[in-house]
């Protein structure tokens, strides 16, 4: 079982003495959960910096911790608008994934006929690399931005869509009788039953849509090889790859990294605080 | 003391073309019975309640319930199978949806949905959350759920059927108390002949392919009943009873039920 605490059916008098042993383990098992992550990255980061300094390997081959850190903070305007830029990027399509995936989704859920005549185009435009579309996309909309934006959402949008229709036929029959019973209305139906059954499911998409946007947004511009002023982490990388700036790659490299990291922990943070009391996948199990 | 209630006149239902879950079905049962539908699986027992619930439409023939005196939410209570609780609300939301989808505000439900949760003993639990809760008192929550629009008729489809034998019988008391105490007029679908005799003043043996009525037995005890009668040769005697008709309308291949 997977359940917290079971209240047992009798009446429930004196609550069981407080196992001070186990609350001390608990306790520990939760400082632990961070700090060893965190030491081993450290400890990771640590090596590298000894392991290019012992053998003296040429920073532009392969640039210490140190030297990377350094290049984040000469460069570090410059690169922070591109990261501003990328973010804009990721967040804009996740967002329009979020609306355009659970609006169709519903629509999907609502009709069978209408989701067998559309999605054969989802599953084509899921299973088509992003990559293959990104040159026909970037001659076809001649707004950079907008170019980049579709082919972000094109990667993001799939999970969403996916799971809401999966979430929204998922619902239990019986509390669908139930709703019958007290003669519902649409709208309380949706509100009361649908949406908290589809929410799990929705969260689970979103986890994925969340990282799948990112990656969309690098790769689109990749592919668009976008120079200028405005462009984003990923052309920086590009330009600094045939400058041979090594160190300013890395550079751009970790903040790309960390704003995946970033938006898994919003996601998985978003989806505790929205699931944390009533599902499964959001509750921790007493050992 | 015999007023019809719910009268069913020749309640047919298909599934499909070939499926005949219920064959002409006639019934009337009166206020304040209190009568099990008993049979095998697959004798649309089930099927039946719902029907009477207003949950599956009818193929052919009629059903009809008294209008009630005083209006309410919903005249009528349905426990299922399973607890049915959301599992995203907390007790008190679960009991608060009938009064919810008809309206009423947290606020001018909480008397009442507090009132129902004592009914089933559970009034420390109302921001408990259904995980948090055992089977038992899960069905509880079903219950009080049903029992909060104050209906007069309540219908329970294999309600205990998941349930421990202490819970159940616990579970069983409880439902004659609150049926007597409301002077529900309580329709019980069960598979169990020792539930169906302790419970119920009536009942309404049916058999399978085609699910139909084949006897409708009254249950020689006084009612309501308490845990001497389970005891009692009396009703080891009307149990011997309701099994022997039971047997005899069960097809070979259905013994194993």
């Amino acid at each position: 079982m997977a359940t917290t605490s079971t209240i047992d059916d009798g009446d429930s008098g004196a609550a069981a003495p407080v196992n001070t042993a186990a609350l001390a383990r608990a306790r520990r098992q939760r400082i632990l959960a961070w700090v060893l992550p965190i030491t081993t990255l450290a400890a990771a980061i640590a090596f590298w910096e000894f392991w290019v300094w012992y053998k003296q390997v040429p920073h532009f081959l392969v640039p210490a911790p140190s030297r990377i850190w350094a290049t984040l903070m000469v460069d570090g305007p410059s690169l922070m608008r591109s990261a501003w830029f990328t973010v804009r990027l990721t967040f804009w399509s996740l967002f329009l994934a979020i609306v355009g995936g659970v609006l169709l989704g519903a629509l999907f859920a609502l009709s069978r006929p209408l989701e067998m005549r559309l999605f054969p185009f989802a599953v084509i435009l899921q299973v088509t690399p992003i990559v293959a579309i990104a040159p026909l996309i970037l001659i076809y909309v001649h707004n950079t931005f907008a170019a980049l934006l579709v082919c972000a959402w094109l990667v993001a949008f799939f999970p969403i869509l996916s799971n809401t229709v999966v979430g929204l036929r998922s619902t239990d029959h019986n509390l669908r009788d139930l709703f019958t019973l007290y003669r519902a209305t649409p709208l309380q139906r949706l509100r009361l039953l649908l949406a908290p059954s589809a929410l799990p499911y929705f969260m689970a998409a979103l986890k994925i849509a969340g990282g799948l946007a990112l990656i969309g947004a690098v790769v689109a511009e990749f592919v668009a090889g976008a120079t200028g002023a405005n462009t984003g982490l990923a052309s920086r990388i590009i330009e600094s790859s045939f400058r041979n700036e090594i160190p300013r790659m890395f550079a751009a490299l970790v903040l790309v990294s960390l704003l995946g990291v970033a938006i898994f922990l919003m996601t998985s943070l978003a989806s505790k605080l929205v699931l944390g009391k009533w599902h499964e996948s959001e509750i921790k199990r007493e050992s | 003391m015999s007023t019809p209630l719910i009268r069913l006149d020749r309640v047919r239902k298909e599934f499909g073309r070939h499926v005949l879950a219920v064959e002409d079905m006639s019934l009337t049962i009166n206020q304040g019975d209190f009568i099990s539908f008993l049979g095998p699986s697959g004798c649309g027992k089930s099927t039946a309640l719902k029907m009477i619930a207003g949950l599956l439409p009818v193929t052919a023939g009629t059903i009809q319930i008294a209008p009630p005196e005083e209006k309410v939410e919903q005249d009528l209570g349905f426990v299922f199978q399973e607890p049915t609780l959301m599992p995203w609300g907390t007790v008190f939301d679960n009991v608060w949806l009938p009064l919810r989808l008809a309206g009423l505000s947290r606020r001018a439900a909480r008397e009442r949905v507090r009132a129902a949760l004592v009914e089933v003993g559970l009034s420390k639990f109302e921001k408990s959350y259904p995980r948090e809760l055992s089977g038992g008192m899960k069905m509880r929550v079903s219950i009080a759920r049903a029992m909060v629009t104050r209906p007069r008729i309540l219908l329970m489809d294999e309600p205990f059927a998941a349930l421990d034998e202490m819970t159940r019988s616990k579970l069983n008391n409880d439902v004659i108390r609150l049926a007597h105490e409301h002077r529900l007029t309580v329709i019980f679908v069960t598979h169990s002949v020792f539930e169906a005799v302790y419970l119920s003043n009536r009942i309404a043996v049916m058999a399978a392919r085609p699910g139909r009525v084949v006897a409708d037995l009254t249950v020689n005890a006084p009612w309501p009943r308490g845990e001497d009668y389970r005891v009692s040769p009396e009703f080891s005697t009307e149990a011997a009873r309701v099994s022997q008709v039971l047997k005899g309308t069960l097809h070979g291949d259905d013994i194993d039920h």
